[in-house]
């Protein structure tokens, strides 16, 4: 069982704790114009790599905030813990952010035109 | 020097020369298989039998074959007992853990209808029918009769028997734990590194599953540390650890997981050695620890050697064999065969003689030599180098064995083959690490060629190897070792402490490389011969796992799962290296190449009570109970579970059926007036700037021009567009709503408008609190509803112009201050009364009373569902699945074609959303009124097509209704909504078919002109 550092309360056990899925999905708005296929991307696709994995967490049983984590998802080691709406700093978990297909897909340019925006995805 | 023979009064004990566990002045009464036996206090169950000269003690999984005790820890394989009687039964304990108490009650497991007499034997008469994989062969055709197969396989199979009764009457506890370092194992070189690290002040936890620290120390009477034995040197740091502030000893508790992060769990068998548990202790805790730092002394577990016949019972570990003479004083036979691969077991020799017993010495290896094998041929035993065991003969207990010469590498006989009577075989195979907690963690293993073993390399998780369990089998080098890991794990938690100095070991000198003989060869072809076992628990023999092996079994997780072998409740502590070593052998590859299997928690079978804990019964989940749930328990009232609700289902009166209830009550909602509790409705208060902005985006409607004081129904999607809840929404104020949802999905509601404002919106200025439980709610609803209210004291005017249908007033009711609703579940004139929780139980007596007059009926779930129904008021979670859009339902009304965005909007414009043979909710009228059409019914267009048939769809709600005076249902039918008006058939299991239209889905007043009363 993990350890995980609510930026919020600090180092609790992973009971208390709930796991979102993959961070950094942007979401396409009704009106941007991209094919059902494209939409697929950001509303079924997901990651599961072996490895560096940037994923979102919130504090269930504590104080409901939402965060990111970067996990290693073989060895489990926490990269870094950052917060929502932001990007990673730590070198690996960038590159993980930077190389991800999903920077490619017409659903992120979609829903980010402005990439120079950092986050603003859930 | 202590004598057990005079105690005990059994031919198998002799005196010993140092008996320091047991106590002979304590003697202990117990039973087996119904005999009475006397034991002593410090015995195990195991030695106690064999002190009595019992060596028979189970019989084996598949073939039934008799079986002894083998080992004196817990990797015994084959000594399973059964302890208790009734309710207190347990099965599959090893009786080498077993510590007796006066009146115990143990009983063997696996035979019919006795032990001596086994019917099962038959299977290993039958043995060339029952090869590798014998399941698999052999049920596996024609597939239509494995449902027969199968009843008779599971009766046969499983080891034990669990308890009668199925409520365990014990009590467990838990308790989670931080310390800096736990150390795993509580031998010699656990205590000596629990003993430097506790000595920085650290918060040190030493856990060890024997009932006294010490480990195979125990056990062993020729080492001694420092200037004293062994035993003394334990009991001196034990007392030194145990005066520790700072330090945590717990004997009798087996670390069993390690898990990541540093995170254990251990079981502690807090009374299970006693003879009655005081009430106020648990029988067993699980303890749940945090360590920053753990180190591992788990030691090892000796190999048994693979030879034909060495299941016997009579057939012992060597080291065990010491145990039980030094620990236990019960020297296990009389006429003793030493067979081993190694130098350690000339220890027992002498051992055994020292104890009285005849013994013979045969060493696999051809050229032995070093001071253990003088000392062994100075006294008088006579040693056959180059010499195996090639069988074993005896009915219930070895009896004697076929000795051979054999060649250097072990694989053929190269002599003649002598015959000798014995009584006992000590077979030693090396050692191997007790790798299981490091490998549960994610360790890294490495195969050690000299030693012959898998041992520690790198560590996955902040932990330290030490000792035998680190493949270090010399106690001098365990201890330096410990001192390291005690110095180094207390320095990377934040504490300093200089190194102790290693405490002097006098033992025998030996060398601990083993010679790498895994099958003993038996003189017969393949597969011919007595069966020589790998795996004793699962009766997998190393023909068996040659067999897998040319089968194409050739990875050892395929060959664990073909043969069995390393399951069980042993997971193979004594078999797996031997069996991946003759799968090595059969594949022509190197053990490390095969590699080992998985290791898994937990190390030893543990209680599922103890890791049920408290959490059973009235405590396994909250039950939430409304404000007045008094007055539904005073009244009758039946209850449903409703997530963790318990609600009023309906209130039987007079001896009527649940029908003739929910009738009564479902027509007195639209007669006169009936009253619900409705205050586990989902309640969230919405608060802020944006409010408004986020139920626009959040429900599929508009919601920004909600006039402030009016209601609203909304559905709430998933962003696939499916519907996820649904319920009405209150503006309260400008930037303050009041929303509802349903009673099952409010938590899920809240985390989900949670998540969209912390991770989709963060910009949105929204404040969300659950109020669910700050409200009572009664619901009033019926023609009369209006004059209750009056009559109960409301403070404002109630007419349909002053308070119209979905709008809200605050006001007050017989002077409680209330927030009233005028919306409806029913289709009747209907008020939802909110009120603070502590005046909800008030609130409700006055509405009774004033409602008296006015023929007020309290009415349950189960009229509420028929009421809704009967207006085809849809259910979350009962019409919908998960995949059902509100077009799908009928409710393309509430999806705004303006909005430029919602959740799920996107998604409903997706091409599969326009199929045609989506399900569609539609009615349905039976044919025969009376009939209520079951709910999860399967329709069908056609009843008469061959199987299997197309199916259409499913009823969802079906009920009958009071106020149509028929049965009604809806369902989800595929093009449902086309099919209006046509014929849907429902063939039912007894073959009968149900008969239904098509129809509107509101079968009550489906103008809403009930209304406003």
């Amino acid at each position: 069982m993990l350890i995980i550092t609510c930026p919020f309360c600090g180092p609790r056990d992973e009971v208390e704790f709930a796991c979102g899925g993959e961070a950094h999905i942007a979401r396409p708005l009704a009106d941007h114009k991209i094919s059902d296929a494209d939409f697929a991307d950001y509303l079924f696709m997901r990651d599961n790599p072996k490895g560096l994995f940037l994923e979102r967490w919130r504090h269930s049983a504590g104080c409901r905030r939402w965060f990111n984590v970067a996990r290693d998802t073989v060895s489990n080691e926490i990269v870094e813990i950052y917060p929502m709406g932001s990007l990673p700093v730590k070198t690996a978990a960038k590159t993980t952010y930077k190389t991800s297909w999903r920077r490619d897909t017409a659903a992120e340019k979609a829903a980010t035109p402005s990439r120079s925006k950092a986050g603003g995805s859930k | 020097m202590v004598s057990r023979s005079a105690a005990s009064g059994s031919p198998q004990t002799k005196p010993q020369r140092a008996v320091a566990r047991i106590d002979q002045n304590a003697p202990v009464n117990f039973t087996f298989d119904g005999r009475s036996y006397r034991g002593f206090a410090g015995d195990t169950l195991a030695s106690a039998l064999l002190a009595n000269n019992v060596h028979l003690v189970g019989r084996s999984f598949k073939y039934h074959r008799p079986r002894g005790i083998m080992a004196a820890g817990s990797e015994e394989p084959n000594a399973l007992i059964r302890l208790g009687k009734g309710a207190y039964a347990e099965p599959n304990l090893r009786a080498t853990q077993i510590e007796i108490f006066e009146g115990l009650y143990a009983e063997s497991q696996n035979r019919t209808p006795s032990l001596k007499f086994d019917i099962g034997a038959i299977n290993s008469v039958l043995d060339r029918f029952f090869p590798a994989g014998f399941y698999y062969k052999t049920f596996m055709w024609p597939a239509s009769m494995w449902m027969r197969y199968e009843h008779v396989i599971r009766h046969a199979a499983g080891l034990g028997k669990v308890a009668d009764d199925h409520n365990d009457p014990d009590r467990y506890e838990k308790t989670h734990a931080h310390c800096d370092i736990l150390v795993a194992g509580g031998g010699a070189t656990g205590l000596m590194a629990a003993l430097q690290a506790a000595k920085s002040g650290a918060r040190v936890i030493l856990a060890d599953e024997q009932n006294e620290f010490g480990g195979w120390l125990l056990g062993e009477a020729d080492i001694m540390i420092g200037d004293c034995p062994a035993f003394n040197w334990i009991s001196d740091i034990v007392a030194e650890l145990a005066a520790m502030p700072n330090v945590t000893l717990l004997p009798r508790t087996t670390v069993f997981g390690y898990l990541d992060h540093n995170y254990l769990t251990l079981n502690e068998r807090v009374t299970d050695h006693l003879p009655s548990r005081p009430a106020h202790l648990p029988r067993q805790r699980l303890w749940k620890i945090r360590a920053k730092q753990v180190i591992i002394a788990q030691g090892a577990h000796e190999r048994p050697l693979v030879f034909a016949g060495n299941d016997l019972p009579g057939v012992m570990l060597a080291g065990a064999v010491r145990t039980y003479i030094n620990r236990y004083g019960v020297c296990p036979g009389q006429r003793a065969i030493v067979v081993c691969n190694n130098d350690d077991a000339y220890r027992t020799a002498l051992d055994l003689h020292h104890a009285g017993a005849h013994v013979v010495v045969a060493d696999l290896r051809a050229k032995a030599t070093g001071p253990l094998m003088r000392a062994v041929r100075d006294a008088g035993i006579e040693i056959l180098q180059g010499h195996a065991i090639i069988a074993a003969y005896g009915n219930h207990r070895v009896a004697r064995v076929e000795i051979a010469p054999v060649n250097d590498a072990v694989t053929e006989i190269s002599g003649d083959i002598d015959h000798r009577d014995c009584d006992l075989i000590a077979m030693s195979g090396g050692l191997s690490p007790a790798v299981h907690l490091h490998s549960q963690a994610r360790g890294k293993l490495q195969w050690d060629d000299a030693k012959l073993c898998f041992r520690p390399s790198a560590t996955h998780e902040p932990s330290f190897n030490i000792g035998a369990c680190n493949g270090s089998f010399d106690l001098s080098a365990g201890l330096k070792e410990a001192v390291r890991a005690g110095t180094k794990a207390a320095s990377a938690t934040g504490h300093k402490t200089t190194a102790l100095d290693t405490p002097i070991v006098q033992s025998h000198k030996q060398s601990w490389r083993p010679l790498a003989a895994w099958k003993i060869p038996n003189g017969h072809a393949a597969g011919r011969g007595q069966k020589a076992f790998v795996d004793f628990q699962n009766d997998v023999t190393a023909s068996d796992v040659s067999l897998a092996a040319r089968e194409g079994y050739q990875s050892v997780e395929h060959l664990k799962r073909y043969t069995t072998t390393g399951m069980g409740t042993d997971q193979g502590k004594t078999s797996n290296i031997n069996a991946l070593a003759i799968l090595a052998d059969a594949l022509g590859n190197e053990i490390p190449a095969v590699g080992t299997t998985t290791f898994r928690m937990p190390y030893t079978p543990s209680n599922i009570g103890a890791i049920a804990g408290r959490d059973i019964g009235d405590l396994f989940d909250p039950v939430r109970l409304t404000r007045m749930d008094d007055w539904h328990r005073a009244h009758g009232a039946t209850f449903e579970h409703v997530g963790q609700w318990m609600r009023a289902w309906y209130y039987p009166q007079n001896g009527e059926t649940m029908q003739q209830a929910v009738n009564r009550e479902v027509k007195a909602a639209r007669t006169t007036a009936g009253l619900l509790d409705a205050s586990t409705l989902g309640k969230i208060d919405i608060r802020g700037r944006d409010a408004a902005e986020f139920l626009n985006r959040l429900y599929t409607n508009a919601w920004r021009k909600l006039g402030i004081g009016k209601c609203r129904y909304g559905l709430m999607l998933k962003d696939d567009g499916m519907v996820m809840d649904d319920g009405v929404t209150t503006r309260i104020g400008e930037n303050h709503f009041h929303m509802t949802t349903t009673t099952g999905g409010a938590a899920g509601v809240l985390d989900w408008m949670e998540e969209w404002l912390q991770t989709e919106w963060p910009d949105l200025e929204v404040y969300l609190t659950s109020v669910t439980e700050q409200w009572a709610v009664a619901t009033l609803s019926g023609p009369n509803a209006g004059k209750i209210l009056q009559d109960a004291g409301i403070d404002f005017d109630l007419s349909p112009t002053e308070f119209p249908f979905m709008s809200m007033k605050e006001g007050h009711i017989g002077g409680l201050a209330a927030r009233i609703f005028r919306i409806s579940f029913t289709g009747e004139l209907s008020y939802e009364i909110n009120v603070a929780a502590r005046h909800g139980l008030a609130l409700w007596t006055r509405l009774m009373a004033a409602g008296k007059a006015h023929g007020i009926t309290p009415y349950g779930t189960e009229a509420m569902h028929v009421l809704r129904a009967e207006k085809g008021f849809i259910i979350v979670g009962q019409e919908t699945d998960g995949s059902v859009t509100p077009h799908d339902l009928g409710m393309d009304w509430i999806v705004s074609k303006t909005k430029p965005d919602f959740i799920g909007k996107r998604a409903l414009a997706r091409h599969t959303m326009e199929y045609d043979d989506r399900k569609q909710l539609v009615g349905l009228l039976c044919s025969d009124p009376s009939t209520v059409i079951p709910e999860g019914a399967h329709a069908v267009l056609d009843p008469d097509q061959p199987l299997p048939m197309k199916m259409l769809g499913q009823v969802t709600s079906s009920y009958f209704s009071p106020n149509c005076g028929r049965s009604i249902a809806m369902a989800m039918l595929k093009g449902g909504h086309a099919l209006k008006g046509q014929t849907v058939f429902f063939p039912m299991l007894d073959g009968s078919v149900l008969k239904a239209e098509i129809v509107d889905t509101a079968f009550f007043d489906p103008k809403g002109a009930r209304i406003n009363g």
